[in-house]
């Protein structure tokens, strides 16, 4: 199985395995007094400066969380008390679920936030929370974050930025944008699952839990904190270089130029977007049919986000938009940090066989 | 002076991941990294089928169905999961009930969940315990009798290790149509557990107190007749809606392997441990006459002693005894030098909780260990001047 679905879960580091396995080994609670709980601690606190300075922000202002959803959602939860939120149309499913009465801010076909109409939103009412996403996962269109965070910031809105994606793959500083607050996750840059963070600007790091308990985490998320999966994070957030996207970038444009000589549409090409990440839509071959033909030969993608994998329909990102029936029709290529070129020319192969197949047997359904 | 080798005695902060658990959760880890919820792809699908094995196992651990079983970051998450999601959805219906009653001695995210509702409309109620740590149920019973929602009574307490009669509790509950809810992170594992059996409607496990990784762990919720929750936060909408986030395949992994060492080897263990909870507890009272257990010893895990000193505080016996890794209460507040609210319930004075200890041994504590520890504690208490306050 060849795995081109980096944007659902990264393929694991090295550094991360090696960084968790010493964690594993260990025994000790993290808030415990005695020896072990202090080497314990110690690591804990060590990762969280790693992250916190690798994305521009302070130690004493970084939350651990279990993921990236938990992070959006204490974001939401802590930011967005007595406060209107407005949201990217196409942010990811923890943003738009954990914010039902939100304002949607619309997108251009590119996928890229009108910001004129941000401007116009944040004039028309109280003091809003906004939540804009660094990298769409979807499309891979990067978002203009730091716009945004200036208009927000005339306006006395927050900005909360959604950058699971986009950490390690491009360049993100809390501090360099001007946003309020990035959401980070662990399994998206190569570390493992169950591990996450919410970095905050150090005028808003006193936020209330969302989940409290024992105190952890200075008052703002109780647990004891997963030890081993945050020392993944830590290592494979120091070695995730965003100069890797100089080597994925031409192979991801290879897949392109083939699909297109397919017929095929990339979504949201066109501005910048992260160099691993192609949409690809085959017009009038529904996702699943082409995911299966895939899968069936040997290669891992998907047809929209991992979450809602299952489910069959159109995605909510390529909808708003405007793609209208390709946005049934549209798989996602994501490479992960280690794809070999060898693999790229496979899915080449393999991607021109399975749009040979579908086209014409759609073209007999039709007759 | 030379660093003796460290003795761990904090069991009930947290547990050694167990060797098995690592070796279960590394391929995980390393080569099967899919997001257990691309299902579209083989990688995807050997993931979830990984998660849908060890969901098995948790259930069988705790005497439940796998569709049942919710995965979470852990025990804090859970009880808020239980303890918000059943108060916030009854609040959306058409029910007057506000009453939510738990008790004094619960874990502290327990209290503060309970706590939270109160801004919410909601109407706290904390039961005292009996200075043996149990709860008599005729005051749960007296506190029902206003119309009651939820009902959260932890089956094995953190700090003294004293186990609640949850099958009678949760009938009583059920007597007065409120949900029962119990907290059995420290029990899990130490006494067999039979959620369906003792009619809990919903119950809590922790990774990380069973010999499995942190940032793991899950909900129990009654599915016939079902159990109705509110999410605490949305997303891709994983499990079921009620716990959104790409579930952490190869911690669940570990988890559903700590379940199932537990559920094996679980009696022969506590038969272990109770063995060498005697010996430490014969050993130190022949050292240092005037040791007192705190809790029930009648109902009590087998790997929990916690004991007041005579004449010395905990922390001079843990500053004479560095090489000793324990605590005086729980370990989410252990930097703090507060008094524990636990024996302050039992009805201990501040200066006798100040004299206090945990001492928490398990699956890795061997018989030399005790030994030591007993030869550290009681050359740490003869080194420690009789203060005033003894």
């Amino acid at each position: 199985m060849i795995y081109l679905d980096a944007n659902a879960s990264e393929a694991l580091r090295p550094e991360a395995r090696r960084a968790m396995l010493d964690a594993l080994d260990r025994v000790g609670n993290p808030a415990s007094v005695h020896g072990a709980g202090r080497a314990t601690r110690k690591m804990l606190e060590d990762a969280r400066e790693a992250i916190a300075s690798r994305f521009g922000g302070r130690a004493a202002d970084l939350v651990f969380t279990s993921g990236g959803t938990e992070a959006d959602a204490l974001a939401i939860h802590g930011l967005g008390a007595g406060r209107r939120v407005i949201v990217g149309a196409t942010e990811h499913d923890a943003i738009l679920a954990s914010a039902p009465g939100a304002a949607i801010l619309p997108v251009d076909r590119a996928g890229v936030a009108d910001l004129a109409a941000l401007d116009r939103l944040l004039a028309d009412g109280p003091p809003a929370l906004v939540c804009l996403m660094f990298a769409n996962n979807e499309t891979g269109t990067l978002q203009p974050v730091v716009e945004a965070a200036t208009l927000c910031r005339r306006h006395g809105a927050l900005l909360h930025v959604d950058a699971v994606q986009a950490a390690g793959r491009v360049p993100v500083s809390l501090a360099a944008t001007g946003s309020h607050a990035l959401a980070l996750s662990s399994h998206k840059l190569g570390g493992p699952a169950g591990a996450g963070a919410l970095l905050l600007a150090p005028e808003l790091a006193s936020i209330a839990p969302l989940m409290p308990g024992g105190g952890q985490e200075r008052g703002r998320r109780g647990g004891t904190p997963p030890v081993a999966a945050i020392a993944g994070f830590a290592a494979a957030a120091g070695c995730a270089v965003e100069s890797n996207a100089d080597r994925l970038g031409p192979l991801r444009d290879a897949i392109e130029r083939a699909a297109l000589a397919e017929g095929a549409v990339v979504c949201g090409a066109g501005p910048a977007r992260l160099a691993n990440t192609s949409c690809l839509a085959l017009p009038g071959v529904r996702a699943d049919a082409q995911v299966i033909a895939l899968d069936l030969a040997g290669f891992a993608v998907s047809a929209g986000a991992a979450c809602s994998s299952g489910k069959i329909g159109a995605s909510h990102v390529l909808t708003a938009m405007g793609l209208g029936t390709l946005a049934a029709q549209a798989i996602r290529v994501s490479l992960p940090w280690n794809v070999a070129e060898g693999d790229v020319r496979a899915f080449i192969a393999a991607y021109r066989d399975m749009a040979a197949r579908l086209r014409p047997m759609l073209a007999s359904d039709a007759a | 002076m030379t660093e003796k080798p460290r003795i761990y005695l904090d069991n009930q902060a947290t547990t050694r991941c167990d060797p098995r658990v690592l070796a279960a959760m590394l391929p995980w880890f390393v080569e099967e990294y899919g997001n257990p919820h691309s299902v579209e792809h083989a990688m995807g699908r050997r993931a979830e089928e990984a998660v849908e094995a060890a969901r098995a196992e948790v259930a069988a651990l705790l005497g439940a169905e796998p569709r049942e079983i919710v995965f979470t970051s852990g025990a804090t998450e859970s009880n808020n999961i239980a303890i918000k999601g059943a108060a916030r959805f009854v609040r959306g219906r058409d029910d007057a009930r506000r009453r939510i009653v738990t008790v004094a001695t619960e874990h502290k995210c327990v209290l503060e969940s309970v706590g939270d509702l109160a801004a919410e409309g909601f109407e706290p109620v904390f039961l005292p315990v009996n200075s043996d740590g149990l709860l008599d149920p005729d005051q749960l019973r007296e506190a029902l009798r206003t119309p009651t929602l939820l009902v959260s009574i932890m089956t094995v307490n953190n700090e003294i290790g004293t186990v609640q009669d949850i099958p009678a509790l949760a009938a009583i509950a059920r007597q007065e149509g409120a949900l029962f809810h119990t907290d059995a992170a420290q029990a899990a594992g130490k006494i067999p557990l039979d959620a369906t059996g003792w009619g809990v409607d919903l119950l809590s496990l922790s990774g990380h107190k069973v010999y499995g990784p942190k940032g793991v762990g899950a909900l129990f919720v009654r599915r016939r007749p079902r159990v109705r929750l509110a999410p605490l936060f949305s997303g891709g909408g994983q499990e079921r809606g009620l716990r959104s986030g790409t579930l952490p395949a190869p911690l669940i992994v570990g988890l559903g392997e700590a379940c199932r060492i537990a559920r094996t080897e679980m009696a022969e263990e506590a038969g272990r441990l109770t063995v060498l909870r005697e010996r430490l507890l014969s050993g130190l009272v022949a050292a240092i006459p005037g040791v007192r257990v705190n809790g029930s010893m009648r109902a009590r895990i087998s790997g929990n002693l916690n004991l007041t000193f005579p004449g010395a505080t905990a922390a001079e016996l843990m500053e004479r005894a560095p090489e000793l890794c324990l605590s005086t209460g729980s370990a989410c507040s252990s930097a703090e030098i507060e008094p524990s609210y636990v024996l302050r319930a039992l009805g201990l004075p501040d200066s006798e909780a100040a004299r206090t200890l945990r001492l928490g041994i398990g699956r890795f504590t061997s018989a030399a260990d005790v030994d030591q520890a007993v030869a550290s504690l009681a050359a740490a208490h003869a080194r420690t001047p009789v203060s005033a306050d003894a």
